[in-house]
């Protein structure tokens, strides 16, 4: 009876928090039919706003991966002063608002911030271009990684990396050959995490962006202009495709990943 | 030839682990270090193989001075206590790690592996990861993977430490056939004496960062010099100056001149062995080792008076 009680509060709120919008979104796209829905997400500016939001992807997850792992082994293999502060400073983009990483970003990129006026003065343009983008995304998507990584860290210990060592392995031969295989999953989950983020970003990005449409318009400002335009499919229709996007990360990742219990 | 140490100081923080720490390791011997939890030897053994930078001191490993030299450039294999087998590979490619790092042939590495395989028996087990593997298989997986790039000392830390009983003993037996098989230097680190003094051809006993005394099992036990190698290689009791093996101590129903007056305690009958505890008349107890056949003679019973004799006790001098 207990047992039934918690499976109906936890699958009640399930469904009342996720999935009854998710599913108004996909009712809601394909009301008047697939057509409408498909000619919305085909146009020219539609298109662009989601081959931006994939390339920033492509740029800010990878980046964040190799930032992510090196600072996890910074954190737990290598104690130096300040290593607590380092630890706190990962978990920011999850507390600050990213409407303020986006104003933090646009000071200094800004034609008269510290950085924003070197930059222009050598005729590189960040801000209401793809470089502050990526920015605002990497910022926002720093900590996954580094927190899905660093326990598992700690958890295996050094013995392992100790033996590669007394093997006769070099640095980058013991991460590559003993490190990396026990983390793994860790980081491909950190990973799909980060590129969950990445995709649905909104905050920061549409504060440097200048949201240009069919130039700094990302899928998620994308779906928000035609929200605005009173352009009800396009927008469903958009947010579909972005939902589509996440459930193929995590599709993606639950394949891989190895069978509970195995090894 | 061998391991030489000199000097060798370790601290972490305030607490000293090595304190000016000299050994001499004969090539092809098997020697233990041999303390209690926190008495540096596990330290020891991993400045040997470079795992800890010493704070003073010098190692040398096989005539090359090895001091500054990075663990895989020293030439040795260590086993570690919780076996540190690499979860994601097979038997077969924990073995073959170090070969493979060396960029073998795959020829050479697999028959090489294979030779390994039948040496510590797991040629079954080849093809299995760790966690399908009993602890005594693991290790002696871990020790196979440490003898694959030929070391020139093998190294290892408790080895036997986290098995039971039973698979302790067997491996005991089974390294030592192993010695006398591939007669590599060898340094074990242990805190159980029986173990030293069963495998070690050569036991240095530590105690509080320090080197109390290197000898032959034999050395150390009959010519303790100091009372804590006297108690820790086999027991000893204190009587006043005097310490004395249990053993030693030999009880007479009569008044017999040099000996201290006692009353029986406590008899235990261990099987072969019996123990007597005995309160002494003036202060203190302590507990005679004697065979059953022996108790018998003696007829003893709870709350006799006996006379104890210790004519081999020792008396060390004031050690600093």
């Amino acid at each position: 009876m207990r047992r039934l009680t918690l499976r109906t509060v936890a699958l009640g709120y399930l469904a009342l928090i996720l999935l009854g919008p998710l599913s108004v979104v996909f009712w809601r796209a394909f009301e008047k039919g697939f057509g409408p829905a498909w000619n919305a997400v085909t146009t020219p500016e539609a298109m662009h706003a989601f081959q931006l939001t994939l390339v920033i992807a492509a740029i800010a997850v990878p980046a964040n991966t190799i930032f992510g792992v090196l600072c996890a082994l910074l954190i737990v293999r290598h104690p130096f002063p300040g290593k607590g502060l380092l630890n706190a400073l990962v978990d920011l983009p999850l507390a600050l608002s990213p409407v303020v990483v986006g104003f933090a970003l646009f000071l200094l990129y800004g034609r008269t911030g510290w950085f924003g006026s070197w930059l222009s003065g050598h005729g590189i343009q960040v801000l209401f271009a793809l470089p502050s983008m990526i920015l605002a995304t990497a910022f926002v998507s720093i900590p996954f990684v580094v927190r899905e990584v660093v326990p598992v860290l700690r958890e295996i210990g050094t013995d392992q990396e100790q033996a590669a060592e007394t093997l006769g392995a070099s640095q980058w031969q013991t991460f590559r050959r003993v490190t990396f295989p026990a983390i793994r999953w860790e980081v491909a989950y950190g990973v799909v995490l980060t590129t969950a983020r990445s995709l649905g970003g909104y905050g920061a990005v549409s504060v440097v962006s200048g949201r240009l449409a069919g130039q700094t318009e990302t899928a998620t400002l994308y779906v928000s202009d035609r929200y605005e335009n009173f352009d009800i499919v396009g927008a469903y229709a958009a947010s579909v495709v972005l939902a589509l996007m996440a459930i193929v990360v995590l599709l993606t990742m639950n394949l891989l990943r190895p069978k509970e219990g195995v090894h | 030839m061998g391991i030489h140490v000199e000097g060798v100081t370790k601290r972490f923080g305030s607490f000293t682990a090595l304190n000016e720490v000299s050994l001499d390791v004969q090539q092809g011997s098997l020697t233990a270090l041999l303390g209690p939890s926190g008495s540096g030897k596990s330290t020891l053994l991993r400045v040997i193989a470079g795992l800890e930078r010493p704070d003073a001191g010098r190692v040398t490993i096989s005539g090359e001075d090895a001091t500054g030299v990075a663990p895989r450039k020293r030439g040795v294999g260590f086993v570690f206590q919780h076996y540190a087998a690499f979860k994601h590979m097979t038997v077969r490619g924990n073995i073959a790690f170090g070969l493979k790092i060396r960029k073998r042939p795959r020829a050479e590495v697999r028959a090489r592996v294979d030779e390994l395989l039948a040496l510590v028996q797991l040629q079954p087990f080849a093809d299995r990861y760790p966690s399908q593997l009993s602890g005594g298989q693991r290790q002696r997986m871990a020790l196979a993977r440490a003898l694959a790039v030929e070391p020139k000392v093998l190294l290892l830390d408790e080895p036997f430490g986290a098995l039971d009983t039973r698979v302790r003993g067997e491996l005991r037996e089974w390294l030592h056939r192993l010695h006398d098989e591939v007669r590599v230097t060898t340094v074990f680190v242990t805190h159980d004496q029986e173990e030293a003094m069963a495998l070690a051809d050569q036991i240095a006993v530590l105690h509080d960062g320090r080197i109390e005394q290197v000898g032959s099992p034999r050395d150390l036990y009959d010519q303790p010099q100091t009372p804590f190698v006297m108690s820790f290689v086999g027991a000893a009791a204190q009587l006043g100056e005097r310490w004395v093996r249990q053993h030693d101590l030999d009880l007479r129903l009569e008044p017999t001149a040099g000996a201290l007056e006692a009353r029986v305690e406590r008899i235990a009958r261990l099987g072969f062995e019996a123990r007597v505890e005995l309160q002494l008349a003036g202060s203190g107890t302590v507990w005679a080792q004697m065979t059953c056949a022996e108790l018998n003679r003696l007829e003893l019973e709870r709350g006799d008076t006996v006379w104890v004799l210790a004519d081999r006790a020792r008396v060390f001098a004031e050690s600093s």
